[in-house]
């Protein structure tokens, strides 16, 4: 049985995050790009060009692209003929996330509990993990650093059934309508279709996991994905809510089985640096 | 709309008066950096008829809470967090004193009253752009509750900081009237 060593899970992990907060992608990069020329905004062409700016800057001089480097969500898929070696799995992961945030000088943005002191724990732990059981001997790791700006403005219906599609996109759409100007646009949208009430979320922040400008392989979440964006771009929210024609890069949907009474959505914001990394090992 | 206005810091209220939505402006001079927190405990302080341990008179506040600064530099990572959350606290600042403040995303219809009573101004800056603003903060030092951490309260030193006017002294909104010239009816799109 292949073994591997939590000890490479941890470094793994303190790798992932620090790259993430400090290297845009190359898909988010070329989107913005597209974004520059399209945008009929002068305002919001300016926004861009700070945007491509800024990911030069973080680059060259390895300062995280955003201040708010946010809370460390996790996506696990561990091989069932992997053994993992040296210690406890979550354990290694929360060591990967503390070396990450504190020898990496990015911001710890968790508090301890919600609602009372809201006392920080000093080294973004606990990560926020998903691990699914998957075939094969290894283990993929996705870290998706998470800021507050985008998830604050994120939020879930149970819809009755009868609303069907245009119930969903009327949905996707007052959500990106109320609170999009704040939450960093141009946004990614992650929106998650079926499930329950847990699994909805999460198949909404598995979907922005996706590359930017990969449709969904079936043509008929792929219409609803590009039907979804139009109507968010007639908005007029434009980058940085400032007003113009560009106010989401993408939309991502994803769909499971539902009860027969229910039609869940869930609708996952994303900032315009879309940051996330991930490794085999 | 104007391009690149200079605005020193302290703003005088003639300045402030004089800016109109959508104004490109280079501030220099010296802010304070304040967020959630420490807006929770300035507000505590001043319900409960205490003072606070510096002068918010004439000051304008960046909500913003840096990466911590990597060698050689003053900060980290330092764009602004979104100032909505800021609402519920900023009529009691403005009361004593602050004149303008600097975030992201739009403020709520009460808190742009309360601006407009009172002549304050509220500008953005690019939410993202934390490595880019960076650059234009010079110096930095803690000035009070250091306990809380990245939330402690800074005073800042910026050199020609990049910032929009969002809501003016004559009640204009850049995100009200930036979604209206661009709204388009959903089947033109």
């Amino acid at each position: 049985m292949r073994e591997i060593h939590t000890q490479s899970i941890a470094d793994t992990v303190s790798r992932l995050v620090r790259e993430a907060c400090t290297y845009l992608t190359d898909d988010v990069r070329c989107a913005l790009e597209s974004a520059l020329e399209r945008e009929a905004s002068e305002l919001g062409r300016r926004v861009l060009r700070q945007l491509l700016q800024n990911a030069c800057i973080a680059a060259e001089e390895g300062v995280p692209l955003c201040q708010d480097t946010g809370l460390a969500v996790l996506f696990i898929e561990l091989g069932q003929d992997a053994h993992i070696v040296g210690g406890d799995l979550s354990a290694a992961l929360n060591e990967g996330v503390r070396r990450g945030y504190v020898d990496g000088l990015l911001r710890r943005s968790c508090v301890v509990e919600p609602c009372h002191s809201r006392t920080n724990t000093g080294d973004n732990t606990p990560a926020i993990i998903h691990t699914r059981i998957v075939p094969g001997d290894q283990l993929r790791i996705v870290a998706l650093p998470k800021g507050a700006g985008a998830e604050n403005k994120s939020a879930l219906a149970m819809l009755e059934p009868s609303k069907g599609w245009a119930g969903v996109v009327d949905f996707v759409v007052e959500v990106v309508s109320k609170g999009g100007a704040g939450a960093c646009p141009p946004l990614v949208v992650g929106v998650g279709l079926g499930g329950n009430f847990e699994q909805v979320a999460l198949l909404a922040k598995t979907a922005l996991l996706r590359p930017l400008g990969s449709p969904a392989k079936d043509p008929r979440l792929g219409g609803l994905e590009d039907h979804i964006e139009q109507r968010c771009n007639a908005l007029g929210i434009g980058p940085m809510g400032l007003g113009g024609t560009v106010t989401v890069l993408d939309v991502f949907v994803e769909e499971a089985p539902c009860h027969i009474a229910s039609l869940p959505v869930a609708v996952n914001l994303q900032c315009h640096a879309q940051r996330h990394r991930e490794a085999r090992l | 709309m104007s391009d690149r206005i200079v605005g020193r810091l302290p703003l005088s209220d003639i300045f402030l008066r004089s800016l109109r939505v959508g104004d490109r402006v280079q501030l220099t001079g010296r802010l304070l950096v304040a967020r959630d927190a420490a807006h929770r405990r300035m507000i505590e302080t001043l319900r409960g008829g205490g003072g606070l341990p510096f002068d918010i008179a004439g000051q304008t506040i960046y909500y913003m809470g840096p990466t911590p600064p990597p060698p050689g530099r003053a900060v980290g990572a330092a764009g602004p967090t979104t100032s909505g959350r800021m609402d519920a606290y900023i009529v009691d600042l403005l009361d004593a004193g602050l004149v303008a403040t600097i975030g992201k995303g739009p403020r709520s219809p009460e808190v742009r009253k309360a601006m407009l009573e009172r002549g304050a101004v509220y500008f953005v800056a690019t939410g993202g752009a934390g490595a880019l603003l960076s650059r234009a903060i010079v110096a930095a030092r803690i000035l009070a509750y250091a306990d809380l951490g990245p939330e402690a309260v800074r005073e800042i030193e910026v050199v020609d900081f990049p910032v929009i006017v969002a809501n003016d002294t004559q009640g204009g909104d850049v995100f009200e009237e930036g979604r209206r010239r661009f709204e388009t009816a959903p089947g033109d799109a």
